[in-house]
């Protein structure tokens, strides 16, 4: 029940219209599948051309379930690779790997009530939010903003009695926003998943109307340890190491056999801080101060990353 | 390795609780140099240690059934010690699962689970040895339980729990089995926010630590605890030590004399997890007990060395803070004959198999 990394099968898989495709994974050994809650997602390792690509999709899946993981992909023109390979290269039976979910968006369990606004393949956060059954009986809604042949695609996952109103660009069918926000009675939490212009309007909106920060919420996915590849220079050891984009710095360190000294893994204990002979890093850590960071002779390379090609350490 | 229980051992009254020998070798000592200041030492829970305390997910030792016991008379007097917020009903379930699963796969020959599935729904059947309950349940059902989750599973279990909350960029202290406290309130705590409760702890606050701390505890991930040891002293083995019942054992700082400080006091480690719940995105966060006294650490050479010159440097704020100010001469007396002032190794491991005689 200890783990980072999940070795999952493909069971089913299917296009749901021209861009979205879902895709349903087991466990590769049949095993249970840590269970989630709603609103979590899953970092995937899809197979790409020469390179794997990580990429992080919600799970739309009824929340507890411990036997299937499902999502929906849209397909993204200007894909990085990811989103190709699900719908392009993965077939039912093939394997994957991802880490253990994880939730960034998680429902607020003492809110009075639960306002959704998803843009498109946003809503995938808000179909595990409404086979929630304390969101449900909390009270809640969720408004769609998609296109208009979009309506149907996701009622699947959506329960029949469940309050989702979709709206599209026309006249008469466009959402209004500043309207549906204010006649929320005190308590409700708003959550946002959309494009970045509607997540933009629509906590704009809520500014505007007096809401509080603490009842308004937008999906992100957490930075990892992950990024641009880079050279590390090892000063003492003589060494020299390329920091893969899927991997940290102190791993990368690990892996070519220099000890360094490490705690928490997590940029937060200090242990693994280092001096920072050259480059400039990307400091990730809650450790170091602003002006420790500003000053740039310090590194904590279980999280932080270089800017640059090259980073050279006093290792 | 089976373990022997002690049913009868008390942490009241007559306070007969004691540690085995093999129960000091694998108590959790706190401290790996010969000073000591707040950091923020959390490491992962990873199933290693120093220690056999270390080794599994939920430590289960020869105190069980006592402390068991302790609790269930602790909550009899005072049925606050459990409070739950409305909103945590999902991390209760979740609580319960954890546990059940845990406690079943390391312990086999103590606790036993069936399960018709997986999810919500499915009817469970959980066999404690150990107390002689076996109970069937649906789970996710509350009314096919004796009581609300997390207090059903949590009266199984040693050490205290809390669980958090996760919002408005903090953690909220929203639930708690509070029975075994180094004197802190569920009562007085429960629904504070990370900083609030954190509000009396001296020095650590201009360092950042907590800052830093909440921030890593925000990223706590599932599948991936962690842990980190805290400690004070107690006078007498007793796990009831809350502002509540202040009055039935705060005068027994009073009673410590050289002749008995080194059975009377007790070091006090609190083995702290922090585990990311699945369902609710909440932080369980148990607080697992340990004592033992300076009769019994000294056994061990390294521990009674150690003990000597962290008692003997530690900043006046903190001595004052966790209670130590009346006794702590009395203390530094009782263990300065221990330490030959020998270079000591870094770490907590007892660094032998075999204890020394009792004094």
């Amino acid at each position: 029940m200890n783990g980072s990394s999940l070795q999952l099968r493909v069971v089913a898989a299917a296009a749901i219209s021209p861009s979205l495709r879902h895709l349903q994974l087991a466990s590769a050994d049949g095993a249970s599948l840590p269970p989630t809650g709603a609103g979590a997602h899953v970092l995937f390792n899809l197979p790409g051309a020469g390179r794997a690509h990580r990429n992080a999709y919600s799970l739309v899946n009824a929340p507890g379930s411990r036997s299937r993981y499902d999502i929906i992909v849209r397909r993204v023109a200007a894909s990085r690779g990811g989103s190709a390979a699900v719908h392009e290269r993965l077939q039912v039976g093939d394997a994957l790997e991802a880490q253990w979910p994880a939730n960034l968006f998680a429902p607020i369990r003492g809110a009075r009530r639960h306002l959704m606004i998803a843009g498109g393949i946003g809503i995938t956060p808000f179909l595990s939010y409404l086979q929630d059954a304390s969101v449900r009986q909390t009270g809640c809604e969720l408004h769609v903003c998609c296109r208009e042949t979009e309506q149907g695609v996701f009622a699947p996952w959506l329960p029949a009695d469940a309050p989702v109103s979709f709206h599209w660009d026309n006249e008469g069918h466009r959402l209004d926003i500043a309207a549906l926000l204010g006649h929320q009675p005190a308590g409700t939490h708003l959550y946002v998943c959309g494009p970045s212009e509607l997540n933009a309007s629509v906590l704009n909106a809520a500014a505007a109307a007096g809401w509080p920060d603490d009842q308004v919420h937008t999906e992100h996915f957490g930075s990892g340890s992950g990024g641009e590849a880079f050279e590390a220079v090892l000063q003492k050891s003589g060494l020299s190491v390329q920091v893969a984009a899927d991997e940290s710095l102190l791993e990368a360190i690990e892996r070519i056999g220099v000890a360094t000294p490490c705690l928490c893994r997590g940029g937060a204990c200090g242990v693994c801080v280092t001096t920072l002979l050259e480059g400039e890093a990307e400091h990730r850590d809650h450790f170091l101060s602003q002006t420790d960071q500003a000053a740039g002779r310090l590194i904590m390379p279980c999280v932080s990353r270089s800017r640059g090609p090259r980073l050279v350490l006093d290792l | 390795m089976s373990i022997v229980f002690k049913p009868d051992e008390t942490f009241r009254g007559d306070y007969s609780y004691r540690n085995s020998e093999a129960a000091i070798l694998r108590f959790p000592f706190p401290f790996p140099e010969d000073r000591y200041m707040y950091s923020v030492n959390m490491e992962p829970h990873d199933g290693k240690g120093p220690s056999e305390a270390y080794c599994h997910g939920f430590d289960m030792d020869e105190h069980y059934i006592a402390e068991c016991r302790d609790r269930a008379i602790t909550l009899e007097r005072d049925p606050g010690r459990c409070q739950v917020l409305p909103h945590m009903m999902s991390a209760q379930w979740d609580t319960l699962e954890l546990l059940m699963d845990r406690l079943s796969i390391d312990y086999p020959e103590h606790f036993s689970l069936n399960k018709s599935g997986p999810d919500f729904g499915a009817t469970w059947t959980w066999i404690n040895r150990p107390l002689g309950l076996e109970q069937s349940f649906v789970f996710g059902d509350v009314a096919t339980l004796p009581c609300e989750p997390f207090e059903y599973i949590t009266r199984q279990a040693q050490g205290d729990f809390a669980i958090c909350d996760q919002r408005e960029g903090t953690l909220f202290l929203d639930a708690g089995m509070v029975t075994s406290q180094a004197d802190w309130s569920l009562d007085f705590n429960v629904g504070m926010n990370f900083m609030e409760w954190h509000g009396p702890v001296p020095l650590a606050h201009q360092a950042g630590v907590f800052e830093r701390a909440l921030k890593y505890l925000m990223m706590i991930r599932l599948g991936q605890p962690v842990r980190r040891l805290n400690w004070t002293m107690t006078v007498n083995p007793r796990l009831d030590t809350a502002p509540e019942t202040l009055p039935e054992w705060g005068p027994d700082r009073a009673s410590l004399m050289p002749e008995n400080i080194g059975r009377k006091l007790h070091l006090r480690v609190e083995l702290q997890t922090l585990w990311r719940l699945p369902r609710s995105n909440a932080l369980l966060f148990p607080l697992r007990c340990y004592l033992a006294s300076l009769d019994e650490l000294v056994r061990v050479p390294k521990w009674g060395k150690r003990l000597s010159r962290v008692l003997g440097t530690l900043p006046p704020q903190l001595v004052e803070y966790k209670g130590l100010t009346r006794f702590l001469p009395t203390a530094l007396d009782y263990l300065a004959p221990f330490d030959d002032g020998e270079t000591l190794s870094a770490g907590t491991a007892a660094g032998t198999e075999r204890l020394a005689e009792p004094a």
